[in-house]
């Protein structure tokens, strides 16, 4: 008997789980998934928290309703990999041999390495919302903020779902409008970025959204600490950008065991060649979604369509095959731009957020790179589909590598 | 790709004038590179340089500052003192090495 093992049922391991199971003849492997967390969050729900989008249950469901039958799942935390004996140790001693081993346990905002960040004033003047928890504390703070200079920091990239922080301000825009109180209360973006988003005519669209808004932007910081004594944030080179309410973006870092195990790079994201994702280091391990470190977006999109690729060229591998198919990088991203409407983006490796439409060339009904009702209904539709199709592997209507029909070509200048 | 004369030879570069051929570069290259920025290469400098250099041959990438901090042995602080405002471009630009990913 032959054993996969997935470490990680979040969306990615999950996929995958459900994706394989009826792929593997069950006399001939065993798969099993492991994680140390019941509960399955719907992550981009956790943006419009703070704004009395969502509450906590409705983002919430038991991981274990995902899983296929067939498919073991192991609730335990993951000590260490051994790659050279094929075997993963579970904290509670368990050793769980495997014949391959796919790691999925994404990426996470750790705000203890940043001095200044979960310290404190964590939860009083400094906040996340890229945690339940976070998006449930700030949403506290909002129901009675008076207002002042709300900031908000990503500290380094890469970060997951890097569109949600732009969202973030655009929304607190409409939130504070909408309270009549948009007048006392100050908004800057402040970002080691170049600009608002490292492509440039994705950057220009979104820039000149800033602008309408009368958001701030501050690019090009780095930032080295959060004083939390005067309320200032301190880059390395020595500029400081003052707040009295802060929404950071922690650094985002994979699973500790991965790095415990020598199998990170210094953020303990997972080498790997971007077209199969197999590890540059081990010929049967595998890093899918965030936990990989590829030049794509961390998000669930990405996992989507990179699951849809790696299940074919997996096949081929354990046949010894060589892997056929080559992932390009494909993410797409809904963009809430507040008010009732949203953008929406989809790009690849090579191909930068392009205007046009989506999925349908000329059609639609969706809108790149513009806003539209129909983009931020899309939006909010995409919580039945994840929880719905994708989770359980369904087949979604949309192909898994990117296409240019439909999109137009700009140049920036 | 444009080719341009730098220090009296010709180097392939792109539209922003990154160097595009790893094997084209040179220490003089590098002088004058930095000097188009202003900036005047000293000892730490040619620390910096040499080891993205090495990093990009073995890895295949340009490496972040994170990584120039932790493995390269220089400070982020520092970096930004030798590469003022920019330094993972700025130091790329010098080391003939592709501007490290912007991750999407």
């Amino acid at each position: 008997m032959k054993r996969l093992l997935v470490l990680g049922a979040g969306t990615a391991g999950t996929m995958v789980a459900n994706k394989l199971r009826p792929l593997l003849d069950e006399r001939e492997w065993k798969i099993t998934l492991v994680d140390q967390n019941e509960t399955h969050y719907y992550q981009p729900g956790f943006l419009f928290l703070p704004f009395g989008g969502y509450k906590r249950e409705e983002l919430e469901k038991p991981k274990r309703r995902f899983v296929p039958a067939g498919v073991e799942l192991m609730m335990a935390e993951i000590d260490l990999v051994e790659p050279e004996s094929n075997v993963v140790k579970l904290t509670d001693g368990t050793e769980l041999p495997y014949d391959y081993l796919i790691i999925a346990t994404g990426t996470h905002p750790t705000p203890a390495e940043t001095p200044g960040l979960g310290e404190d004033k964590w939860y009083e003047s400094i906040f996340d919302f890229y945690t339940i928890d976070g998006a449930e504390a700030l949403a506290e703070k909002f129901e009675t903020w008076e207002g002042g200079k709300l900031v908000v920091n990503i500290i380094e990239m890469p970060i997951k779902c890097p569109v949600a922080p732009l969202e973030f301000v655009f929304l607190a825009d409409a939130f504070f409008a909408e309270r009549g109180m948009r007048d006392v209360v100050k908004i800057e973006y402040v970002t080691p970025l170049p600009g608002a988003f490292t492509k440039p005519v994705a950057a220009k669209y979104l820039g000149d959204m800033l602008d309408d808004r009368k958001i701030s932007l501050e690019s090009d910081f780095f930032l080295e600490r959060v004083d939390t004594d005067d309320n200032k944030l301190v880059s390395y080179d020595e500029r400081e950008v003052e707040y009295d309410l802060l929404v950071t973006i922690p650094v985002n870092m994979g699973a500790e065991y991965i790095g415990r195990s020598g199998l990170g790079d210094e953020l303990r994201h997972v080498p790997v060649d971007k077209g199969n994702f197999l590890s540059t280091k081990h010929d049967n391990i595998f890093a899918l979604g965030d936990a990989a470190a590829l030049p794509t977006s961390k998000a669930g999109s990405v996992a989507h369509f990179a699951v849809d690729i790696f299940t074919e060229n997996f096949m081929d591998h354990i046949h010894g095959r060589p892997m056929r198919e080559e992932f390009d990088g494909h993410a797409n991203c809904f963009i809430e731009s507040g008010r009732g409407k949203g953008m929406l983006i989809d790009f690849n490796y090579d191909t930068e957020p392009l205007p046009g439409k989506y999925p349908l060339p000329g059609v639609g009904p969706f809108s790149l790179l513009q806003e539209t009702e129909a983009n931020h209904w899309g939006k909010l539709m995409f919580k039945w589909v994840y929880w719905n199709v994708l989770l359980e592997g369904r087949a979604m209507p949309i192909p898994a590598l990117m296409s240019m029909a439909g999109k137009i070509r700009e140049e920036v200048r | 790709m444009p080719v341009t004369t730098i220090a009296g030879a010709d180097v392939t570069v792109d539209e922003e004038g990154f160097m595009t051929e790893y094997d084209e570069w040179s220490e003089d290259i590098a002088t004058e590179l930095a000097s188009n920025i202003g900036i005047e290469l000293g000892e730490t400098h040619w620390q910096v340089i040499k080891f993205l250099r090495e990093d990009y041959k073995e890895q295949g990438e340009t490496p972040m500052l994170r990584r120039v901090s932790n493995v390269g042995g220089v400070s982020t602080k520092e970096l930004f003192q030798l590469f003022p405002k920019k330094p993972a471009k700025k130091m790329s630009y010098v080391a003939g090495v592709p501007k490290p990913h912007g991750c999407v």
